[in-house]
C-alpha cells in the first residue's frame, strides 16, 4: 500500500504518522529517545510502520485484536529488555573493582522486570504515553534500591550501569522479523487451534503486504538543522494547524503548549493557518515549567493536576518565570498557603499567559483545540475552560487524546496533498526515505 | 484673588468610615459614581485623563469632569488587552484597554492622551481604532525651553480644547468658567499641599495606602469636594494620636504613571519606612505655583503660564536646567527624609532612564538610596519587603544604604 | 535543490552606487574625526527631524548617534558597549541604542571605523517621533555638560499637521535652534544657503522616491528594506542638500531602472535573487547585530521585501514630501512633522495597506523591536488593523536593534517561514483537492481488510 510519513521532532518527543491514499492514518509512533534527531527519526519511523502492518494482521483477528496487539507491544519491549540485559552485563563487567559484583545484581534486576513485562508495558501503560525508559527505569530504581540494601551494593554504582547502557538499549534496531514478534504474540495470548491458524495466517498476510512510502514530509521547530532534505520540510505551525483540523474538522482555534513553547494558531475551515503566535523565548508557562514545580514539591508530574483540582482557593501568582518558579512556591507555603492552592495558582498562571497568546493572535474561536503534553493535566484544562468562557463566552473546547500526533498528522497530510511550498519539488519525486 | 470658596462641609466621620468609603471609590471599577454624578445634571460629559499630566482647570471649566485613568492595577486580570501589546512594554496600557473592552469605562465620553511617552503617545491611536464611542484628543504639553513659543502653542491648543469641550456640554467657552474652575483647583491643591504638608510632620497618623486612595479619590472627584473630603480626613487622621515608630523616612520616586499596587506600598511601610514624599498622583497635585490670575489676567494664559512655570521636576519633561538631581536633593532635605526608594514600573523609559542621572546626584550628597521594579499586577512582595527592609535596617544603622 | 539566489558565484557584484555609498560613509566618519582640527563645532542629532541643512548652512559637523549605534552594532561592537552601560547602572529594560551610545562613550568615543568621534559643542534635540530621544540628550549633556537646543515638533496625535503646530516650530527654530547655532559657530544663519541646500535636496529626494517606486515593478530590482537601508543611509544623515548626495541618488537611480528595464531581481549578499516569490511590505526597524543572516531567512526563501516604514523614519519621500526651498523654515518644520514614527497609528495602519496596495505585496511582516516604544508599542493593533483593511495575512516577527542578546535566529527563522508557507499555501489554494473527509476518531487497529 501506498503510504505517506509525516515525522515531527519536538523538544522531548519524535512522532511519526502515516496515512493512506484516502487520508486514514494507519500506522504511529513515539519516542522519547535523548540520542541524535537521525536517530529519533529512524526509531519512529520505524515504530509507525510495525504499527501500521500489526495493524493489517489484527483487523482480522476480532475479539483477538486487542490481546495480541498488546501481547506484539510486549513482546517487542521484551527484545529490547534483552538487549538492555546484554549491554548491561557488557557494561558492569567492563567495571573495574566492583564490576563483577554488579553484573548478576543487575542481572537479577532485569530477569524480575521481564518477569513483570506483562504489567509493565500493558496497553494501558502505552496508553497512559509511558516511554520504554521511563517504565524500566523507574521500576529498575525501585528494584535496585530493594537489591542494593539487601546484598550490601553502592546503590549509586548499580544505578550507574543501568544509566551507561540504557541510552543505547533504546536506541537498539529491534531487527526481528515482524512475523516472529508476531508468532511469539500469538503463543503469548495462549490462542490454540482454529483461532492461533487463523492468527497465525493473518500475521503472514502482513508481513507480504508491500508497505510503500512515497511521500515524507518532516517538521519539527526552529533547529539551525533539521535531518530531513530541505524540500520535505514544512513548518511545525502549519502542520500542527493542518493535524488538527484533520482530528476535530471544527478547529478554528489551536492551543499547544508544548515542553518549552506555547503556540496560538488560527486557521480556516480547511484547516490552512491564518495567523499564529508564538511564545518561545522561555520556557515560562509551558511543560517544563510544570517540571521544576514536580521536582520543587517532589511530586510526579502526573499528580500535579489533580492536586490542583482539589483547591478551593487558589493562590495568587504573577509569575510563570522557571527561574522563580521554586522561590515563588516556597514563599507561599511558607506564608501558610496549601499545596493544592499553590498549584491551582500555578495552573491558572500558565493558563493566563496561553490566554495573553491567544487573543494576540486573534482570539477564540469555536471550537478551541487544546495540544501539547500539558492539554493532559486536567487542572490545565479546566482552567481553560474557566478563562475562555470568563473572556469570550461559551466554547467548545477539545482535547484529543492523540493530540500528542497532530504536528505528524499534518505533516503525514501534506505529504499526501503533495502541496507545493512554491519551492518542494512534486511529492512524487521523493525517493528519500526507505521503510 | 477671589473670594474666598465656600468649601461644603463634610459630616464628621471617623477615619475608618471615610477610608472604607474611599476604598469602595477606588474599587468602583465601573465608575458608577461618575455616572451618578453625570446623571445628577444635564450636559454632564466624563473626560477620561491618562497620566501624567491633564488640563484640568480648562475641563473642568467646560462642564466635563476630569477622571484620571491609571490603569486597572491588580484589580482585573488582562488577558484581552493584553493582545495589542507584545513584551517589554509596561503594563498600564494593557490593562487600560482590558478596562475599555470590559465596558468598565463607558461612563466616559472621550479620553485625553498627553504626551507623557510613545507608549501612552501610541495608545491614543490604539484607542481610536478601538473605542468609537468614545473622543480621543490628543495633547503634547510643550517641552520647548523658549518660553515665547511654548506659551503661544499651548494656549491654542488649551484653547481649541476648551472650545470643543464647551460645544459637547452646550457651555458658552467664556473666560468666567475658567476664572471659576482655577479658583476650585487652586481650593484643591491647597488641600492637597496641607495633606503633603501633614503626611510628612505625622506619618504615622497617615498611613500611605490611605493618603493615598484619598489622592486616588482626586482623580475622580469635582475640587471642591475633595477638598472637603481631604479636610474631614485630615481632622479624623489626626484624633488617632499613634505613636511615632522608629523607622526611616523616604521619597518615593519613578511611580508617576502605571501605579504600583496598594500591597506594594504597604509592604514598604512595614518593612520599615514612612514614606514621606512621592510621585504616584503627579498631575492631581501642586507642581508649582497655581494660575495667577493677578499677573496674567487672561485666564488661559494663567494656566498656560503655571504649566510653563512648574518646578516640579518630572521624568517626563524636558529637564531645561538639568536641575532633576537637585530638586531631588532638595525635596529630600525639605521632607526631612533620610533616603530616597526607586520605584519604577518594568520598561518603563523615562522612570529608567532618569535613575542613573538622579542617583549620581544623590551619591555625590551622600543620601541613600535602593531601587527596585515592579509591574501594576505584581503579586509578590517578599522581595520587595526584605530589601527596603534592608534598605532602612542600614540607614537607622549607618545612615547610608 | 532549487534556490532562489543565483549562487555559486565566487565574489558578489557590486554595483557602482555601492561603492560610492561606502566612500561617503567612510569619508564621513573620516572627516568627523578631522572636525576638531578643522574648527568645526560638532553638533549631535537624531535622524528623524535631521536638520541637516540647517547645519551645513552653519557648517557644523553632524553626528548622529543612531548611526553609530547601528554601525558598531553592525561590527559586532554593540554588545560590549551595552554591557558597560549596564553595569554603570542602566536597566536591562530600557533602549538599547541608548546603552550601546553611553557604553561607546565610556570606552573613550572610538566609532565603528575606529576613528574617535568628536564631542558635541550643541546637542541639537529633536523631539520628533521618539521620546526615548529627550532622555538620551538629557544622559548626553551630563557627560558633555554642552548646550542643548531642544526642538519640541508636536505629535500628529489627532491625524492632521496644523497651521498652530507648524507655527510652533517654525518659532522655535527662530527663537532657540538658530540663535544657538549661530552662538556656537559665531555666524549668522545665511537664509540664500540654506534654499540652495533645500533645492539639491529636492533633487535627491526625487531620485530616491523614483528609486523606491522602482519596487512597483514585477520582479522589483530593490529590496526595499535590506537593501533599503543602504539607500537612505545619505539621504537621512550628513548629504542630504549637498552634491555629493545628488550625484550618488542620480547613479542609484540610472542603476535601479536599469535592472529594471531588464528584469533584475534585487542584489543580495549571495547574489541577485532570481526567483521572486514573494513580495513583502515590512514594518518596523531591522535587526543590526544579525542583519545578514536576518536578510538571508527573507531571500532564502524568495522573499523581497518592496516597501518598508522604516525606510522613512527621517523622511517620506516615497510618499511625496519634498523639500520646499521657497519657504524654507515652514519646509523644514513640516519635514520634521512628518517623519514616520511622528505619526499616529491609525495613518500608519493606512500607509501599510496603501502600500501593500500599490506594490502588490502578497503579504506584510511586522519586525517588533524589543529598544523602540514608538514603533513597536501598538504593531499588533496595526497587524489587525492591516489584516482587516487589506485582507491579507501579516507576520509577526521579535528581536531588538542593537542588543545581541534579543536576536534569535532559530526563532526569527521559525516564524518567517512558517508565515511564507501559510502564504504559499493560501496561494495554492486552488490546487489543492477537494477536502478529504475527516479521518474519524476510530481506534488505531479497525482498519478496512488488504487482500495479501
Amino acid at each position: 500500500m501506498k503510504l505517506h510519513l509525516g515525522v515531527d521532532l519536538g523538544s522531548t518527543t519524535s512522532k511519526a504518522v502515516l496515512v493512506d491514499a484516502d487520508e486514514r492514518v494507519v500506522g504511529r509512533g513515539i519516542t522519547n529517545t535523548r540520542a541524535n534527531y537521525d536517530v529519533a527519526v529512524e526509531i519512529a519511523r520505524r515504530e509507525a510502520l510495525t504499527d501500521a502492518r500489526l495493524a493489517q494482521a489484527v483487523t482480522l483477528l476480532g475479539a483477538d485484536a486487542g490481546s495480541v496487539t498488546e501481547a506484539f507491544w510486549i513482546t517487542a519491549d521484551l527484545l529490547r529488555l534483552e538487549a538492555l540485559r546484554r549491554i548491561c552485563r557488557g557494561a558492569a563487567s567492563a567495571l573495574p573493582g566492583e564490576g563483577p559484583r554488579l553484573a548478576p545484581a543487575v542481572d537479577v534486576i532485569l530477569a524480575r522486570i521481564v518477569d513483570e513485562a506483562g504489567s509493565l508495558f500493558s496497553a494501558a501503560a502505552r496508553g497512559r504515553g509511558s516511554f520504554f525508559r521511563d517504565i524500566v527505569g523507574a521500576r529498575f530504581h525501585a528494584l535496585a534500591e530493594e537489591a542494593s540494601t539487601r546484598a550490601g551494593l553502592d546503590f549509586e554504582l548499580v544505578l550507574g550501569v543501568y544509566d551507561r547502557a540504557i541510552l543505547e538499549a533504546e536506541n537498539q534496531v529491534i531487527d526481528a522479523p515482524f512475523l516472529d514478534i508476531f508468532v511469539a504474540a500469538v503463543d503469548r495470548v495462549g490462542l490454540e487451534g482454529a483461532r492461533k491458524d487463523g492468527a497465525v495466517a493473518a500475521g503472514r498476510a502482513a508481513a507480504r503486504v508491500e508497505l510503500e512510502l512515497v511521500g515524507f514530509v518532516g517538521t519539527g521547530y526552529g533547529r539551525a538543522r533539521l535531518p530531513f532534505p530541505r524540500d520535505c520540510i514544512r513548518s511545525e505551525i502549519l502542520c500542527h494547524g493542518l493535524g488538527a483540523h484533520a482530528m476535530l474538522p471544527r478547529t478554528r482555534t489551536v492551543l499547544d503548549i508544548g515542553g518549552q513553547d506555547t503556540k496560538a494558531i488560527q486557521v480556516d475551515e480547511r484547516g490552512l493557518v491564518t495567523s499564529f503566535q508564538m511564545n518561545d523565548r522561555c520556557a515560562a508557562g509551558c511543560g517544563r515549567y510544570l517540571g521544576y514545580i514536580a521536582d520543587e514539591l517532589s511530586l510526579g508530574l502526573h499528580e500535579l493536576g489533580p492536586l490542583a483540582l482539589r483547591s478551593k482557593r487558589p493562590s495568587k501568582i504573577t509569575s510563570t518565570c522557571t527561574v522563580f518558579a521554586g522561590t515563588e512556591i516556597r514563599d507561599l507555603m511558607s506564608v501558610g498557603e496549601k499545596r493544592e492552592d499553590v498549584l491551582s495558582g500555578l495552573h491558572r498562571a500558565i493558563i493566563t499567559r496561553a490566554m495573553s497568546l491567544l487573543a494576540r493572535s486573534g482570539g477564540v474561536f469555536d471550537e478551541l483545540t487544546f495540544t501539547g503534553g500539558v492539554a493532559r493535566n486536567p487542572a490545565a484544562v479546566a482552567a481553560l475552560h474557566e478563562m475562555v468562557a470568563a473572556h469570550y463566552g461559551p466554547r467548545v473546547i477539545n482535547v484529543h487524546h492523540d493530540s500528542i500526533y497532530t504536528g505528524a498528522l499534518g505533516a503525514a497530510l501534506f505529504a499526501h496533498r503533495g502541496v507545493p511550498a512554491d519551492d518542494l519539488p512534486d511529492a512524487k519525486e521523493c525517493h528519500g526515505c526507505s521503510a | 484673588m477671589t473670594s474666598p470658596m465656600t468649601t461644603p462641609a463634610a459630616p464628621a466621620q471617623t477615619v475608618d468610615e471615610l477610608v472604607e468609603e474611599l476604598e469602595a471609590r477606588f474599587d468602583d471599577l465601573d465608575l458608577g459614581r461618575i455616572r451618578a454624578w453625570k446623571a445628577a445634571a444635564p450636559g454632564r460629559i466624563a473626560v477620561g485623563c491618562l497620566p501624567v499630566f491633564a488640563p484640568r482647570e480648562v475641563i473642568w471649566a467646560a462642564g466635563a469632569l476630569p477622571v484620571f485613568v491609571r490603569g486597572g492595577g491588580d484589580r482585573i486580570e488582562t488577558i484581552r488587552g493584553d493582545a495589542f501589546y507584545q513584551s517589554y512594554i509596561c503594563h498600564l496600557p494593557r490593562s487600560t484597554l482590558e478596562l475599555g473592552l470590559l465596558g468598565h469605562l463607558d461612563a466616559l465620553d472621550g479620553l485625553i492622551f498627553p504626551n507623557t511617552c510613545d507608549v501612552v503617545r501610541n495608545l491614543s491611536g490604539v484607542w481610536q481604532g478601538t473605542f468609537p464611542q468614545h473622543f480621543v484628543r490628543f495633547i503634547d504639553p510643550p517641552q520647548s525651553a523658549e518660553p515665547a513659543s511654548a506659551a503661544a502653542y499651548l494656549h491654542h491648543e488649551l484653547t481649541a480644547m476648551y472650545r470643543d469641550l464647551c460645544a459637547r456640554t452646550g457651555r458658552e467657552p467664556a473666560p468666567d468658567h475658567l476664572v471659576r474652575a482655577i479658583g476650585e483647583y487652586g481650593e484643591a491643591m491647597r488641600a492637597a499641599t496641607e495633606l503633603s504638608d501633614a503626611r510628612r510632620a505625622r506619618p504615622w497618623d497617615l498611613p500611605i495606602d490611605e493618603v493615598y486612595l484619598l489622592r486616588r479619590a482626586a482623580d475622580q472627584l469635582p475640587p471642591l469636594e475633595w477638598a472637603a473630603l481631604c479636610r474631614a480626613y485630615l481632622a479624623a487622621a489626626y484624633r488617632r494620636g499613634n505613636k511615632p515608630e522608629d523607622r526611616v523616612r523616604v521619597c518615593l520616586v519613578g511611580a508617576f504613571c502605571e501605579q504600583p499596587p496598594r500591597p506594594l506600598l504597604r509592604a514598604a511601610e512595614k518593612a520599615g519606612c514612612y514614606v514621606v514624599d512621592d510621585d504616584l498622583t503627579v498631575g492631581v497635585e501642586p507642581g508649582g505655583p497655581a494660575p495667577d490670575l493677578a499677573v496674567d489676567g487672561d485666564p488661559m494664559a494663567a494656566i498656560v503660564h503655571a504649566w510653563l512655570r512648574a518646578t516640579r521636576p518630572s521624568a517626563v519633561r524636558f529637564d531645561e536646567h538639568a536641575s532633576a538631581g537637585r530638586a531631588l536633593v532638595a525635596r529630600v532635605h525639605a521632607c526631612g527624609a533620610d533616603g530616597v526608594l526607586f520605584a519604577a514600573p518594568s520598561f518603563c523609559d523615562p522612570a529608567l532612564l532618569d535613575q542613573p542621572r538622579l542617583t549620581r546626584v544623590l551619591d555625590a550628597e551622600g543620601i541613600p538610596y535602593t531601587a527596585f521594579k515592579y509591574a501594576e499586577n505584581t503579586g509578590q512582595f517578599q522581595a520587595i519587603r526584605e530589601q527596603a527592609g534592608t534598605f532602612a535596617d542600614s540607614v537607622k544603622l549607618w545612615g547610608t544604604a | 535543490m532549487t534556490k532562489p539566489v543565483a549562487s555559486g558565484t565566487a565574489s558578489v557584484e557590486k554595483e557602482p552606487s555601492m561603492q560610492a555609498q561606502k566612500e561617503l560613509l567612510a569619508g564621513y566618519f573620516a572627516g568627523l574625526a578631522r572636525a576638531r582640527e578643522e574648527r568645526r563645532p560638532v553638533v549631535y542629532t537624531f535622524v528623524p527631524g535631521n536638520l541637516v541643512e540647517l547645519m551645513t548652512a552653519f557648517d557644523v559637523a553632524p553626528v548622529y548617534p543612531e548611526v553609530n549605534a547601528l554601525q558598531s552594532a553592525m561590527r559586532q561592537r554593540s554588545s560590549g558597549f551595552i554591557r558597560e552601560a549596564e553595569r554603570s547602572g542602566h536597566s536591562e529594560d530600557v533602549c538599547s541604542y541608548v546603552k550601546c551610545d553611553l557604553g561607546m562613550l565610556a570606552k573613550g568615543n572610538v566609532g565603528p571605523t575606529g576613528e574617535s568621534i568628536p564631542p558635541p559643542d550643541l546637542l541639537l534635540l529633536s523631539f520628533t517621533g521618539c521620546f526615548t530621544f529627550m532622555k538620551w540628550f538629557e544622559l548626553l549633556r551630563e557627560e558633555y555638560k554642552c548646550e542643548v537646543a531642544m526642538l519640541h515638533v508636536p505629535y500628529v496625535g489627532d491625524g492632521v499637521v496644523t497651521d498652530a503646530m507648524r507655527a510652533y516650530v517654525v518659532e522655535q527654530l527662530q527663537r532657540e535652534v538658530i540663535p544657538k547655532l549661530e552662538k556656537v559657530t559665531g555666524r549668522r544663519l545665511d537664509l540664500d544657503r540654506l534654499r540652495e541646500l533645500l533645492v539639491r535636496s529636492r533633487r535627491a529626494e526625487e531620485d530616491l522616491a523614483a528609486v523606491f517606486r522602482a519596487a512597483r515593478h514585477r520582479p522589483s530590482p530593490i529590496d526595499a528594506y535590506f537593501g533599503g537601508v543602504y539607500y537612505i543611509g545619505p539621504i537621512f544623515t550628513s548629504f542630504r542638500g549637498s552634491e555629493d548626495a545628488c550625484r550618488y541618488y542620480a547613479q542609484l537611480r540610472g542603476e535601479v531602472e536599469a535592472r529594471m528595464a531588464a528584469g533584475h531581481g534585487p542584489i543580495t549578499p549571495d547574489g541577485t535573487l532570481t526567483e521572486e516569490k514573494y513580495r513583502l511590505v515590512i514594518e518596523g526597524p531591522p535587526n543590526w547585530t544579525s542583519f545578514r543572516d536576518f536578510w538571508k531567512i527573507f531571500y532564502d526563501e524568495g522573499a523581497v521585501a518592496v516597501a518598508s516604514t522604516y525606510t522613512q523614519v527621517g523622511g517620506s519621500y516615497e510618499r511625496g514630501f519634498r523639500h520646499d526651498p521657497s519657504r524654507p523654515l515652514e519646509s523644514l518644520a513640516d519635514y520634521c512633522l512628518s517623519c514616520y514614527t511622528n505619526l499616529p497609528l491609525p495613518q500608519r495602519s493606512q500607509i501599510l495597506a496603501d502600500m501593500v496596495r500599490d506594490y502588490e505585496a502578497d503579504g506584510f511582516v511586522i519586525h517588533s523591536v524589543k529598544s523602540c516604544n514608538s514603533f513597536s508599542a501598538g504593531q499588533l493593533h496595526m497587524l489587525r488593523e492591516v489584516e482587516r483593511l487589506t485582507g491579507v495575512p501579516g507576520g509577526f516577527i521579535e528581536s531588538d536593534l542593537v542588543d545581541a542578546r534579543y536576536y534569535g535566529q532559530a526563532n526569527i527563522k521559525n516564524r518567517v517561514e512558517s508565515y511564507l508557507q501559510m502564504l504559499g499555501a493560501r496561494r495554492a489554494d486552488a490546487s489543492l483537492r477537494a477536502p478529504v473527509a475527516a479521518v474519524a476518531d476510530r481506534p488505531r487497529y479497525h482498519l478496512p481488510v488488504v487482500t495479501p
